[in-house]
Formats: C-alpha cells, structure tokens, sequence
C-alpha cells in the first residue's frame, strides 16, 4: 500500500509514545478497537487543573495508518482544552495524513479514542 | 553482499532460472512454428519441443506423457478438473468435498459448482492444518462423485495425506483431485502409486514462466472430462487454443530442474529455513503456524502476538514477505487458512509468511533474523496489547469495543 509522507513519518518516528500511571492526578485513558478487528488504540491524557491538555501519551496495535492517526492526535490534543479537543474530527485527522478510503477507519479509531479519553476523565471528575 | 529487499515470497512465485529462460529464447525468436501445424518443418519443430516438455512434466511426477493435459496455469487446471469432472460425473451424483484451506482457485470454482446445482462440503482441519482421515471418511456420501485437496498449502506449506485420502476415494470410485502448484520440486511425487486421478500443476512456482500449467488427467482407470475451452480440439479435445511453445518449453526445462536438483536443493533450503526459525525463536510470544514436520522445506509461516501483520510489513520492508492478514484489502479479514487453524484473531492478525527458495542465501537470512528482532521489539513497545499482557492481564477477558 503506498501511504502518504506523513504517515509514513508518523510510523518512522511516532510522537509521545508510552504510558501515564493510571493513577497520577489528572490522568484518563481511552482504549477503543478490538484486537480481532486489527486495531486497538490506547490515549492517555493528563489534564491540568485549568482543564488543559498537558500533555498526552499513545500505544496502537494496528496498521501504519492507525499508529499514525493516533500519534497525530497526540500532538493535536496537547494544550488543548477537553472541550477543544472533542472538536477534533476524523475527517481533520484523514485530511492530514492523506489515507486511502480503506484507511479511513483509522481516523474514527482514533476520534473515538479521544472521546473515550474524555469520557474517562469526566467520570473520574464527576463531571 | 546482497541487494534489498529481500525476497522471501517463493510461493507468490519464483524468478525464472537462467537456464530455462535460456531454453525458451528460440521459441521467442526462429522457432516461431505453430506445435498444431503437420505440414511443414517449423509446425514439426514447435511439436517436438511440446512433446519433449511433455515428456519432463511427466517424468516429474513419474506419470505417462499421454496424461498431461496443457492450460494456462494452476488456476485454469482446478477450474478444468473440478469442473470438467462434476459435469461430466453429475450423473452419479451432485456431492463434492473439499477443504476450507484450498487455494481460492478451489473455493471458487466450488462456488460456482454449487450455483450449478452441485452440493459441496468443506472440511475442517485440525490446529496443525492437517486433515483427520476419519473426519474425511465420515463426510463422504453414496452421492460423492468428486474429492479435491491440496497437496501443499500455499500459506502454513503443510503436506495434505493424500496417499491416504487416495486410497479412499479409489476403493468408492469417487474422483480425487489434487491441486500441486506449490508441491512440485518441493516433494517427491509418485502418480504411478498415488491414486490420484487429475493433478494440477503451475510452473511458475517451480522457476519457470508465468501463463503456463499443466493438468494430469489419469489414463488408468480412465478419467473423463467436460471441457471448459472449445475450439480447434487441441490436446485431446480436453483444451483448445494454439500452444504457447516457449512457456511450455519453460515449464519443461523448470520441471526438468526441479528432477535433478530437488534433492540437494531441498536439504539446503530446509537448513537456510531452520536458521531463520531458530533465530527468530528466541523473540517471545512467536508461533509457528501449522504442522511442522509435515511442512515442506522452504516454507515459515510465523505468528508474532501482539504486532499487527501490516504494521509489521512496513516495519520490515526490505523482506519481500507476505502477511496473512488481509488488512492491506478492504475487508481487514485474518488470512481464513488461520482461522480454520482455529488460530485467535490477533495471532492471524500478526502472521508473515516467509518462503525461501534456489536464490535465497545465509546472508539473506541472518540480515532477516536481525531486523525481525529489531522491528518486533519496536512495535511491540508501541502495542497496549503486549504492555497488557505484561502486566498480566488475560486478553479474553477484556471487554473490547469491536468496531
């Protein structure tokens, strides 16, 4: 499959590759996809007191695609608030790394790890 | 030294050997007669050398000159066989058996056949790709008038028993087909013990050209045919169409190859294979998929846990291998011969197939065993599942959110 320069630059050098502590303060994980489907997404976030994105942390099972649309995320989560980073859609990610139609899951993949993020985050927050 | 990539994708298909291209030259060049033209001395020429081709292809697999039938390759051959024999056999009966491990060419055609009112089984295989005799004797019928297995599955490489499913079918006058695109120089075959009764062949998989197959239509007892291509009547009526002499002659010299060296060359090969396996056995968590010791010698077929196929063929682009993940299709399908294997998704997900053949060197392999430790060792650094599993969380448990 040929993949476009970002992706493949995503995939060569993934951004903020790892893990939070699940217990550190301000910190929300979102796992989203099935291993039998080929893909599962891990996003952590750590959330500051101002409701900032501080900063944010992936691991992915999956395509060159799915690593990419979830390192991409990383980086376009950080500084953001929850609420601005719940803006952030599939179509901006596939925009950005040019993926095939056939890839084009990868992008939902890895909105809906962002929301899964933030839904783990509200509850830990009673929001 | 060596040029990259790599290739270890043998049973995709081979290059052609410098010798049987060499062999082929002329036919591309003055010997241009048509093998079906009696009159004159280029027709004479082009018939001699189908003949001579015939002949090899025939010797190969210790049968009769007389029983091969010329096509255009593997696929055309099973489509010929199944086909040609449940039409000409529909008569005794409309049961078929097959396996949910052939090649497509196989699945397909048996498709087709049920469309055409035919009933066709497809039999499992037990974890090791294997057949169980008995699971194959309990799903034949009195209306069962055609068998078809593989001798050499082209993903795991296992060897099907066919001497044994032969036997079987002969003693209830069922036809038995088995397809050897990916056996020939890889095992010795025998139709003069084997109770097989239609083989197909390719040459391409055996160093000769592409567009070129043959099918062995048994002589004694008699099997009879329907034929698929009509036209001038060539090859005994069973395929017409103009015979392709350069491919043919290809396919005999590869085929002639593959007699004299298969020996040597399998011990060389089944030593560069079992380097590669023990080199990459001390990575954790990596399966080997399907029997291996009823396995011919060129094939691996490895499951790494925890690293998706796709990702990990970019991860090692300078191996030509192939994944038996489908992720790179649309349908993001687990390779179905794994899944008969009853192998779990994520473990069909993470499989490569690495086959080796006459060009592949040591080197190769050592530069192979490195990067596979390099790459696995990154991707799983990036995989939550390996970090999950190493924290000793059990997989199955978890509640995924299939999408």
């Amino acid at each position: 499959m040929a993949y476009s320069i970002k992706v493949l630059d995503h995939y060569e050098n993934p951004r903020n590759v790892g893990s939070f502590g699940k217990e550190e303060p301000g910190v929300a994980t979102g796992m989203v996809g099935a291993p039998a489907c080929g893909d599962v997404m891990k996003l952590q976030i750590k959330v500051g007191k101002d409701g900032v994105i501080e900063d944010a942390k992936f691991k992915t099972y999956g395509c060159g695609s799915a690593i990419a649309s979830s390192s991409l995320v990383t980086e376009w989560v950080k500084g953001k608030t929850i609420d601005q980073a719940l803006d952030i859609k599939n179509t901006q990610i596939a925009e950005e790394l040019a993926l095939p139609p056939v890839k084009i899951h990868c992008s939902i993949l890895a909105e809906d790890a962002i929301k899964a993020a933030i839904a783990d985050y509200r509850k830990k927050h009673g929001e | 030294m060596f040029k990259l990539p790599i290739y270890l994708d043998y049973s995709a298909t081979t290059p052609i050997d410098p010798r049987v291209a060499e062999k082929m030259m002329p036919f591309l060049f003055e010997k241009y007669g048509n093998p079906a033209s009696r009159s004159h001395a280029f027709g004479w020429e082009s018939e001699s050398a189908v003949e001579e081709a015939r002949e090899e292809v025939a010797r190969l697999v210790n049968a009769d000159a007389k029983e091969i039938v010329w096509t255009s390759g593997a696929t055309e051959s099973n489509n010929l066989a199944l086909k040609g024999a449940a039409q000409f056999y529909a008569g005794k009966g409309k049961h078929i058996v097959t396996v949910k491990t052939e090649h497509k060419a196989v699945l397909d055609t048996c498709r087709e056949l049920e469309r055409q009112g035919f009933d066709v089984s497809y039999l499992d295989v037990g974890e090791n790709g294997l057949i169980d005799l008995e699971v194959f004797q309990a799903t034949l019928r009195p209306e069962t008038i055609l068998v078809s297995v593989m001798l050499v599955n082209n993903e795991i490489g296992v060897i099907q028993p066919i001497a044994e499913l032969g036997e079987i079918c002969r003693g209830k006058g069922i036809i038995f087909h088995v397809d050897a695109a990916q056996a020939t120089g890889k095992v010795a075959i025998d139709l003069s013990s084997l109770k097989v009764d239609l083989m197909s062949f390719s040459a391409h998989k055996t160093y000769g050209p592409k567009g070129i197959g043959a099918l062995y239509v048994r002589r004694k007892p008699r099997v009879r045919l329907n034929a698929q291509m009509h036209g001038g009547g060539h090859e005994r009526g069973f395929r017409s169409g103009t015979l392709a002499t350069h491919q043919i002659v290809g396919m005999g010299e590869a085929f002639r190859l593959a007699r004299l060296e298969m020996s040597t060359e399998n011990e060389r090969i089944r030593r560069l294979r079992d380097r590669l396996l023990n080199g990459i056995s001390d990575i954790a968590q990596v399966f080997v998929n399907g029997d291996l010791e009823r396995r011919v010698p060129h094939n691996l077929n490895v499951s790494f846990a925890y690293v998706e196929g796709e990702s990990l063929l970019m991860a090692i682009k300078d191996l030509a291998v192939s994944s038996g993940s489908a992720c790179t299709s649309a349908s993001l399908e687990p390779s179905y011969v794994l899944r008969a294997l009853g192998r779990q998704d994520e473990l069909a997900h993470s499989s490569i197939r690495f086959t080796l053949g006459r060009f592949t060197t040591e080197e190769e392999i050592d530069y192979a065993i490195k990067l596979l430790h390099e790459k696995i060792g990154r991707l799983r650094d990036l995989s939550p599942l390996w970090e999950m599993v190493q924290e000793g969380i059990d997989l199955d448990t978890v509640q995924w959110a299939a999408h």
